[in-house]
């Protein structure tokens, strides 16, 4: 009974509670659900703060719970889930902002924000799990809390959107059950354990474990929107743009993604799935996912459905990272997951800005848009150039690894498919960026309304600021002690055997 | 100290408040109350003496078996009245605000006779007592159908008594059978005589018919949507979570204690129990697919829940051909959660009626939307039903697929997930229709805060049993009902 077995749960419960005092708050207190939800926000980044302090300082945090004879619900903080709580608990802070100015005055804000809550506790709890059997349990928690936001609007399509993404995430847990209770059986434990459990196993079973490795990343390919499973990431970009913004860099894609990381790296561990031949298809599928999708960016006028495009795309470098078997890779994947985050997240509140203010939701209506809305345009140029992989910004710095890592490894192939991926990334965001900044404006806009002294509000405007600026510190400190890349090459040598 | 005599307590308790109900209706609601609260603290002290004292048999009026009537409790029927006082107590609150007077007055009497018959029933010691109890309870059920009046309704009723009569007598006719050959009717004594026989197998298959019958597995399932939707909502929930379950239960200690013939060459009598589990399993399988198909075909909520029934009672058959402990344990932890969600849901089902006066799924949004509780409840129990985690469905799943895999059967345990994935269909199907805006006028009814409580609070229930199942999964050890019967 002690701080360190209690401080996973603390960080799970913060947006918990939040979240089941939010639902049944009066509609109109909108101001106790503001104060709640910032509350609940600034205390998970204070706990997350300790605790990363904690896990660098050899400290072990791990809250243990009985869930089934021989089975238990495990929180743990080792360096892999920092990774993804220190980015979870950040962005959420920032979300919640956004999300405040967003929807301001629309209906149904207790229901919203109690499930965004839902889904940051969720999106923790994937984060923090220490076994299989605990990452499902959120995992599937996070399907259930992200519904009734893609469908928060009640049109005939969001319901057809949240349908889609039901029947995938639904289909994907169920092969994900499966596969964990089989691998269950055959070791009687699921504990997450640097390098792996599985390599001890007799080689006899090696055939079924290939089987399990597969259901396992269809299973989390879904939430991953790995090619082809990626159908409804496009159509949810329906829901309101803070949840897209949380959908496509913190909250679902990145579950699936880190839950590969986790399967390949703590389930199967790394080098044993090498020996399997799993990684190669594993690499060639991402290699794939990133080629397809940026080409079918290209085509998209619409703003968020570019957007999401780009999400599929860019998710499928950390996949590729990681099946690229070598230590720089492993680095290049792991800082994209959380670089991919603030970069995309920056993207997506600059489009809701665009909605939101002026009524814009095609490519084609954003003529001369820099000049009306300049500080929104320019982080959303510094998250479009990091995209792109320009340096200094983060984006440069996960290709840099990616590239390096694949030569290390001998896989030169995937230099190509690198250098083919920022070529289309350039060809998808260069025009938006030409229109906005050097194109005429049109006249008038397709629904503006002011929000006086800024160009928006400001709950809509600082957070992609602070992002985009994140952005570009990410990059130019890359080599700062804490900063992703860093805390990347420390997992990564948990992960390789000396 | 006084001994306590809590088996007794939990059988006549309820007959007390069953008389006390129906010689004075205007204090029919307050007098059925405090018997609700008083029988589900019995139980409690029933369990406390179990844990104790470990299972227990009484003999009534000290005369024991085989001359007089023993009560017996184990781990296996303390499950099933802590199920039944669980959702009783639920069914009462509910009740107590759902029924107006006239109505009051013949549901109570009718409500605790059936539950004193449901405790009577898990009790009881040997299978002439268990036809007794059987036939009380399916006469009670009927007239509790009956009670919202109207065509359908006395249709529904009409058939379902059919049904229950047959059921019983089938099951009777083995019982006779059983007499016949082995001059006793007590269990413990008939699980050490009982060997291959043509009278046995006859015996047995006419029990098992008839229970099957009872317990509504495809394809004997017919009569249950009607019964169970036309049904006012507190008897949709007390049909579905507890009379199904107690033919269930019967079956499942007649297949772990009578059925095993242990006086018989190995092998022999293995086989045919062996087959006879796989036509189980099989069953269990078609009443997944066909229920979870009707489910989502169904356009009325009522109808839907009533389906979403068949198929849950379907999984509870797949555990007989894994045959592990494990595999009974999963079956019977399914039991508790399913009847703890279904309450949930026909109370939130009932709820929806009640406000917006139909119950047709395409037009609930405007009625969902504005009963927030009771659309979480639908919600949550809907999460259990899929077996999504963290759920009491979840760990049954769980478990069951554990033992499906372990014992090499996979393929039951793909029955699961498909289930799980028509569930989810089903039911989002119904939450999907609350999200949508509709400013259609409509004329509300005035639903009682606490008829929206009880639904969320069993739906929470249900949710919760998903994180502390360690607990009722040994409880379940008390005895070891399913020790010796393993192959």
């Amino acid at each position: 009974m002690n701080w360190d077995t209690w401080l996973p749960l603390l960080i799970v419960l913060s947006s918990l509670l939040v979240a089941l005092v939010i639902f049944v708050l009066p509609e109109d207190r909108s101001k106790t659900r503001t104060t709640l939800n910032l509350g609940g926000a600034a205390l998970k980044i204070v706990l997350v703060g300790i605790m990363v302090w904690g896990v660098f300082n050899g400290h072990h945090y791990e809250t243990r719970l009985p869930l089934l004879p021989g089975l238990d619900l495990v929180l743990r903080a080792d360096a892999l889930s920092m990774l993804f709580v220190a980015l979870s608990a950040g962005l959420w802070m920032l979300t919640t902002v956004y999300a405040v100015g967003y929807l301001e005055d629309s209906p149904h804000r207790s229901r919203f924000f109690g499930f965004f809550s839902l889904c940051v506790t969720a999106t923790v709890g994937v984060a923090l799990a220490g076994n299989l059997i605990t990452f499902l349990l959120f995992y599937e928690l996070l399907t259930l809390a992200t519904y009734p936001l893609i469908v928060h609007r009640g049109t005939e399509a969001a319901r057809k959107a949240g349908r889609t993404y039901l029947i995938y995430t639904l289909a994907g847990g169920a092969l994900l059950l499966l596969a964990t209770i089989w691998l269950y059986t055959l070791t009687g434990t699921l504990e997450f354990t640097a390098r792996g459990f599985l390599s001890t196993l007799d080689s006899s079973h090696h055939p079924v474990l290939v089987i399990i490795f597969v259901l396992l990343i269809t299973g989390l390919g879904v939430k991953a929107a790995i090619f082809p499973l990626h159908g409804w990431l496009p159509q949810a970009m329906v829901a309101p743009a803070p949840v897209s913004a949380l959908l496509h860099a913190v909250a679902v894609v990145k579950a699936g993604a880190f839950g590969i990381i986790r399967v390949v790296y703590d389930v199967f561990g790394i080098e044993f799935s090498a020996s399997l031949g799993v990684t190669l298809p594993l690499a060639i599928v991402a290699a794939v996912t990133i080629i397809y999708a940026s080409m079918r960016a290209l085509f998209q006028d619409d703003l968020k459905r570019r957007l999401a495009f780009s999400t599929v795309s860019q998710v499928s470098y950390i996949i590729l990272g990681i099946a690229i078997v070598g230590p720089m890779a492993t680095i290049g994947g792991m800082v994209h997951l959380v670089h991919q985050g603030v970069m995309k997240i920056t993207l997506f509140f600059c489009a809701g800005n665009l909605a939101e203010t002026l009524g814009i939701h095609k490519i084609s209506e954003m003529n001369g848009v820099g000049r009306r809305m300049p500080w929104t345009m320019a982080a959303f140029t510094i998250g479009a150039f990091g995209m792109i992989g320009a340096p200094p910004l983060a984006g440069f710095i996960s290709k840099w690894y990616l590239g390096l890592g694949a030569l290390e490894a001998g896989q030169d192939w995937v230099i190509f498919v690198l250098a083919g991926s920022s070529l289309l990334n350039a060809g998808y965001f260069l025009p938006i960026l030409y229109v906005s900044w050097f194109k005429e404006p049109a006249g008038s806009w397709p629904a503006e309304r002011c929000f006086g002294r800024y160009e928006t509000a400001l709950a809509l405007l600082a957070p992609p600021v602070i992002t985009a600026i994140l952005a570009l510190t990410l990059g130019l400190l890359a080599s700062a002690p804490f900063s992703p890349l860093e805390w990347a090459r420390f997992i990564t040598t948990l992960e390789y055997a000396p | 100290m006084i001994e306590m005599h809590w088996v007794v307590i939990v059988i006549l308790l309820p007959l007390t408040g069953a008389v006390v109900c129906f010689l004075w209706p205007r204090q029919t609601v307050v007098s059925g109350l405090i018997t609700a609260v008083g029988l589900f603290a019995s139980v409690l002290g029933l369990t406390w003496q179990v844990l104790e004292q470990g299972a227990l048999r009484y003999a009534v009026g000290g005369w024991g078996a085989p001359l007089g009537i023993d009560l017996y409790v184990d781990g296996l029927s303390l499950l099933m009245l802590i199920v039944t006082a669980v959702v009783g107590l639920a069914i009462s609150v509910y009740s107590s605000a759902y029924f107006r007077l006239d109505r009051a007055k013949h549901f109570w009497p009718l409500w605790l006779f059936l539950w004193a018959a449901l405790n009577a029933l898990f009790l009881s010691a040997d299978i002439f007592n268990i036809y007794v109890t059987l036939e009380l309870m399916g006469l009670a059920a009927v007239a509790l159908v009956a009670l919202s009046g109207g065509a359908n309704a006395l249709t529904a009723a009409m058939r379902y008594l059919l049904v229950s009569l047959l059921g019983s007598l089938f099951y009777l006719m083995g019982v006779a059978l059983l007499y016949h050959s082995y001059g006793s009717v007590d269990i413990a004594i008939l699980s050490q005589r009982v060997e291959s026989s043509p009278a046995v197998w006859v015996a047995i298959g006419l029990m098992v018919a008839g229970l099957l019958l009872k317990t509504a597995l495809f394809p004997l399932h017919f009569w249950l949507p009607p019964a169970h939707s036309s049904a006012p909502a507190p008897v949709s929930a007390l049909l579905s979570a507890l009379v199904v379950k107690a033919s269930f239960y019967i079956l499942l200690r007649l297949w772990l204690e009578v059925f095993p013939l242990t006086n018989t060459v190995p092998g022999q009598f293995a086989l045919g129990q062996f087959g006879l589990a796989q036509i189980l399993g099989l069953l269990g399988a078609a009443a997944v697919l066909w229920g979870g198909i009707q489910a989502l075909r169904q356009t009325r909520l009522k109808l839907l829940v009533a389906y979403s029934t068949v198929l849950q009672i379907g999984y509870l058959f797949l555990a007989f051909p894994l045959a592990s402990i494990i595999g009974w344990k999963a079956a019977l932890y399914l039991l508790l959660a399913h009847a703890v969600a279904k309450t949930a849901m026909f109370m939130a089902a009932g709820n929806i009626l009640f406000y917006g006066g139909h119950d047709r799924i395409a037009d609930l949004d405007r009625v969902a939307q504005r009963l927030p509780l009771t659309l979480s409840a639908f919600g949550l129990a809907g999460i259990s039903l899929m077996g999504l985690p963290p759920s009491g469905g979840f760990i049954a799943k769980w478990l069951l697929l554990e033992a499906a895999i372990r014992s090499g059967q996979w393929w039951w345990g793909l029955m699961l997930i498909v289930g799980g994935l028509l569930t989810g269909a089903y039911v989002f199907k119904v939450i999907g229709y609350a999200f949508t805006r509709s400013d259609l006028p409509h004329e509300p009814g005035f639903v009682p805060k606490r008829m929206e409580w009880v639904a969320l609070v069993m739906a929470l229930l249900a949710i919760v049993l998903g994180l502390f199942a360690p607990l009722p999964l040994a409880l379940l050890e008390i005895g070891s009902p399913f020790g010796e019967s393993l192959r």
